[in-house]
This record gives structure tokens, C-alpha cells and sequence, in this order.
């Protein structure tokens, strides 16, 4: 096991003073920080091999092929995909749920069901309501179980839920706002049973443990570069292979194409004809550098230390006056969201931002949930690898101060 | 607290977001609107009776930050009575307040908004209720939204 504070100095930007106070960067829900290595990969491709990638016979082109293609054998590892060609790079997350979504909605019509959660971001939502109503098929949510005690998905909602007119099921591996770990191989095996194919956002999860694409039975995943140590810009798209293939291409152009002619053309096959055009080359070597900086570390341990430090944050949280923080009590990953009665979510993080402390308030891209809690936002303070138990201690003095300041709860 | 965190605080914003003026609905309102922050999830509705042209009774609702609240309460007590030309006459120098942090000319309980120009992202917070009173003014029923907004 590893300890925060012995990471923090692979992390250049978490030295630095924000108002005159050190950093404590509790933002990493929405984005987390870069590692030297991460750094170094993006400087090294753009210095040595910076290049446009296939069909390039000089030396540079083929460096830059080889390393990009690397980073995808790198990242099928990352996930233990069968195959590299079940990973597709993509610019993030909704670019990766929007890839299926499309490519899913000649295979829809009026009567099937699409069957997703009251917890998803609006990137696992939206494009699932806009494939509903250009296939007439029906949008369905599982509950979200309790007001906000439990936090977790009504599982037994399932039973009647999961029909055999359900055909694609789409449900977050972490909830951005409640920090719900959902038992998604469960979910994978349910959704299996009536033929229905799965789509995991795992924008909040893929850095922050073990990922095994098949150990979870999984037929999509969608994720991020940016909230895994990588960079902005560069996601994944993992398929399994036969399902890929059977996908209709959104994008088309070149690099996607066996043949043209003037009357049409052919695809090629997954991952090509989901990329068209020059990808992000830069971003996916780093991103495959990210894979090896996490690795290195070691996931499990990851892990333990986000949900660790979720877990210390909930309790200490919990015992400040006129708070209601939200999510499982029990085990929860390394994010917590909270409001207070008296004073709201952007007044706290400008309060805290001048402690140097970098949180989120809002409705975290979660409005349909937020309005089933009875809330208009919350502050969310999320953690990783590099954040250590004193950061919560000053998270904790910080809204203190806030509390008295705003004459709230006293 | 630093001298911007306070005086983006100021006493008048404390006062009012605690206890806001002509909150609520307005049974006999004729004319409402509603604006959204989109980004922060800022709502605020503002229902208004006119008397010939000129605002009789104003009330707000909604929910937001300190800001934002405080913003609409001192925006009530300053539009009533006033004809729509006003009130947008009124907007404009809080416009001018809130992003130069310039105080008005004239002493006025708006200078106390003159901080937030310190802090880009919280101009929208301030003008919300604003957008909303004057959609209400012009009668259009669509939702002020701050995107669409130059603010």
C-alpha cells in the first residue's frame, strides 16, 4: 500500500499555492491531475515522433503507428480486452456512449426497451432518450432506492424491469453524484439473461480500481482518458468484438474504408472503421502511459485508498451541523456530495477555494436525480490517489469556517 | 478572508440572503418569467403585477446561491415602481457594476455588488433575476436562460 502524500511529487501541478494556500485538489471526480510520465509521453511523441499515423512508409509515420497502436494494445490490457481491436479511441466518455448509441438504433424499434438508471450522468442518459425517440423504443429506469439513505439501485426492481423486449441496458459503474459503487457484474449477468446488450459508463471507476472487461461480462464500456491520469481529449470505446462488427460506423471518411468507389464504399473492421479521419495520436500514447503509471502503483491498492479516504470523508462530513451528505453509508467510492441547509453548494466551493481547496458544486451533469433528492446542488469533494486524510481535516476546517461565516447551523 | 472574498460578501448580500425581500409567488401577478443558470442550477421566477407601465408588486422565487439570492431581493425593492425603460436603464448600470466593479454614480444599495467582478463565474449568479424580470417586462414567456446571455 502506498500513501498519498509519496505520490504527490510525481504530480507537477499539486505544487503550487492557490490564494496563498497549498493546493488540495478535491476535483478529480471531474478531472485528475497529471503524473510526470503522463507528461513526458505527450513531450516525447511531439519532440521525437510527432507524425500522422497508417499508410505511412518513412520513419517517423511508422514510429508514430507503432506507438499509437501500442497504446491500444496497452489499454486492452489496462481492461484485459480479448482482443486490441475491441478497443476504439474516441475523445472521451459521451463520445463513446453516443459511438454505440447510434450505432445501435437500426437494430431498434417501436416496442423494444431501453433500460438505463436514475443515476446517470446526462452523458449516459441524453443519447439514450434521442436513440428512444428516433426508434420509438421505450426509455425505462431502474430506482434509485430510498430518498438518499441508501443510494443504491433497486435491484429487486429488476425482476420486472428486465423483460425480454429490453435491448440495450446502460447503467453507470460509479454514480458521479452518490458514490455508488453498482455490483455491475451482476448487472451484466441479468441484463445477459433476457439478451439484452450492456453499456458501462465507467468514466468514474476505470482509474480508480481493477477493471477485467470480461471477469464483469461487459459487451460495451465507455470511459475517459482525462479522469484516469491521462489527458483531455481521448476516451475508449471498448466492444466486444462480434457485437463491433455487427455496429453501424456513425463517422465516415477516410481510414475507415476498405474500398471507394463513386457508387459507395466498405468499411473495414473494428477498431478502423470506428476512427475516421487522423485520431488523437498524441493523447492515446499518453493515455497508455497513464495505464503504466496506474499499474505501477497498483489498482487494488488504488482502490483501498480512494474508497478509504471516501469512506473518512462521509463520516467526518456527517458530523458538521445541518449537512445531509448523500450516497451509501457503507462501502462507497472516493466521492462524496453533501449540502448544507443554510448556505449553497457555490458559495461553499468559493469559500473553500480560497483555502486552495478545488471542489464542485452543482448538479454534477445529474439534474433528473437531483430533482428526485429535493435538490437544486450539491458540493462534491472526490478523491485519488495522490490526496491523503490530513486534505479531508483541512476540507473539514475549511467548511467550518464557512458555516460560521454564513451564521448557518450554529 | 481576503479583501475579495469580503467584499463579494458584503454585509447588504449577507442581509439579504437571509432574510430576502418580496419573496414568493404573486397570486395577482400579470405577467411572470422564470431564468435558469444551466450551469449551476440556479432557478429563479419572478412574477410582477404592472399598473399601467409601471411595476405595482414584484416578488421572486427560486433557489440559488448567496449571490444570486441576494441579487433578486435587492432587485425587487429597486424595480418597483418603475416603467420597463427604467428597470432596463436600472440593469445596465448593475451590468456595469457587477463586471468593472465600478461603484454607480449615484450612492445605491447595488454598489454592494461592485465585488463580484473579482469573480467572473458568479456575474451570472448576480444577473439572473435581472434577465428574468426583464423577459417579464417584454412578455416573453420563454425561460431567460444565462447561456444565452452575453453575461
Amino acid at each position: 500500500m502506498f500513501s498519498g502524500r509519496d505520490l504527490r511529487s510525481d504530480f507537477p501541478v499539486l505544487h503550487q499555492q492557490v490564494n496563498g494556500k497549498p493546493l488540495v485538489y478535491l476535483d478529480n471526480a471531474a478531472t485528475a491531475q497529471k503524473p510526470r510520465p503522463v507528461i513526458d509521453a505527450l513531450i516525447h511523441f511531439y519532440e521525437r515522433d510527432n507524425s500522422n499515423v497508417h499508410r505511412g512508409l518513412h520513419a517517423l509515420s511508422m514510429r508514430a503507428t507503432q506507438a499509437y497502436e501500442g497504446a491500444r494494445t496497452r489499454v486492452a490490457r489496462f481492461v484485459n480486452a480479448a482482443d486490441p481491436a475491441e478497443i476504439i479511441f474516441t475523445r472521451g466518455t459521451t463520445e463513446s456512449i453516443n459511438l454505440v448509441a447510434r450505432g445501435l438504433g437500426g437494430r431498434l424499434q417501436a416496442g423494444d426497451v431501453i433500460l438505463t438508471t436514475e443515476m446517470e450522468h446526462h452523458s449516459n442518459l441524453v443519447p439514450w432518450q434521442q436513440l428512444a425517440r428516433a426508434t420509438g423504443a421505450t426509455l425505462r429506469y431502474v430506482p434509485v432506492l430510498g430518498n438518499d439513505a441508501e443510494g443504491g439501485l433497486d435491484l429487486a426492481a429488476l425482476d420486472t424491469l428486465l423483460t425480454p423486449q429490453v435491448k440495450v441496458f446502460a447503467f453507470t459503474h460509479i454514480s458521479n453524484t452518490l458514490g455508488t459503487i453498482n455490483p455491475a457484474a451482476h448487472l451484466c449477468a441479468r441484463a445477459r439473461a433476457v439478451g439484452a446488450v450492456t453499456v458501462i459508463d465507467a468514466a468514474q471507476s476505470i482509474g480508480h480500481g481493477p477493471f477485467d472487461v470480461r471477469d464483469l461480462g461487459a459487451d460495451f464500456v465507455a470511459f475517459s482518458g482525462h479522469k484516469m491520469c491521462g489527458p483531455t481529449g481521448i476516451g475508449v470505446l471498448y466492444g466486444r468484438r462480434s457485437l463491433l462488427d455487427a455496429l453501424a460506423p456513425d463517422e465516415t471518411g477516410g481510414g475507415m474504408v476498405v474500398s471507394v468507389d463513386y457508387a459507395g464504399a466498405r468499411w473495414k473492421p473494428s477498431p478502423e472503421r470506428f476512427e475516421a479521419g487522423t485520431p488523437n495520436v498524441a493523447d492515446a500514447i499518453a493515455l497508455g502511459a497513464a495505464c503504466d503509471y496506474l499499474d505501477q502503483v497498483g489498482r487494488d491498492a488504488i482502490a483501498r485508498h480512494d474508497q478509504a479516504l471516501g469512506k473518512l470523508a462521509f463520516e467526518k462530513l456527517s458530523a458538521l451541523p445541518g449537512i445531509r451528505v448523500l450516497g451509501p453509508r457503507g462501502e462507497r467510492s472516493g466521492l462524496v456530495s453533501f449540502a448544507f441547509a443554510d448556505v449553497h453548494a457555490h458559495d461553499v466551493v468559493t469559500f473553500a477555494d480560497e483555502d486552495g481547496i478545488a471542489l464542485r458544486g452543482g448538479h454534477h451533469c445529474n439534474q433528473p436525480l437531483m430533482r428526485k433528492l429535493g435538490l437544486a446542488s450539491t458540493t462534491r469533494a472526490s478523491f485519488y490517489l495522490y490526496n491523503t486524510e490530513e486534505e479531508i481535516d483541512q476540507l473539514v476546517t475549511s467548511l467550518r469556517r464557512i458555516l460560521k461565516f454564513f451564521g448557518a447551523g450554529m | 478572508m481576503s479583501a475579495d472574498l469580503t467584499e463579494l460578501y458584503q454585509q447588504v448580500i449577507l442581509d439579504h440572503n437571509k432574510r430576502p425581500r418580496n419573496r414568493g409567488k404573486l397570486p395577482t401577478a400579470t405577467r411572470v418569467a422564470h431564468g435558469d443558470n444551466p450551469t449551476c442550477g440556479d432557478q429563479c421566477s419572478v412574477y410582477l403585477r404592472l399598473d399601467g407601465d409601471r411595476i405595482a408588486e414584484i416578488t421572486f422565487d427560486g433557489s440559488g446561491c448567496a449571490i444570486s439570492q441576494a441579487a433578486a431581493s435587492l432587485m425587487t425593492t429597486q424595480v418597483k415602481g418603475r416603467t420597463a425603460a427604467e428597470v432596463q436603464g436600472l440593469y445596465d448600470e448593475f451590468h456595469r457594476i457587477v463586471t468593472t466593479g465600478e461603484a454607480p454614480e449615484e450612492i445605491s444599495d447595488l454598489a454592494a455588488f461592485a465585488g463580484v467582478h473579482a469573480f467572473p463565474a458568479r456575474i451570472k449568479c448576480a444577473t439572473l433575476g435581472w434577465h428574468a424580470t426583464l423577459n417579464a417586462l417584454k412578455g416573453d414567456a420563454a425561460p431567460a436562460t444565462t447561456e444565452t446571455h452575453l453575461d
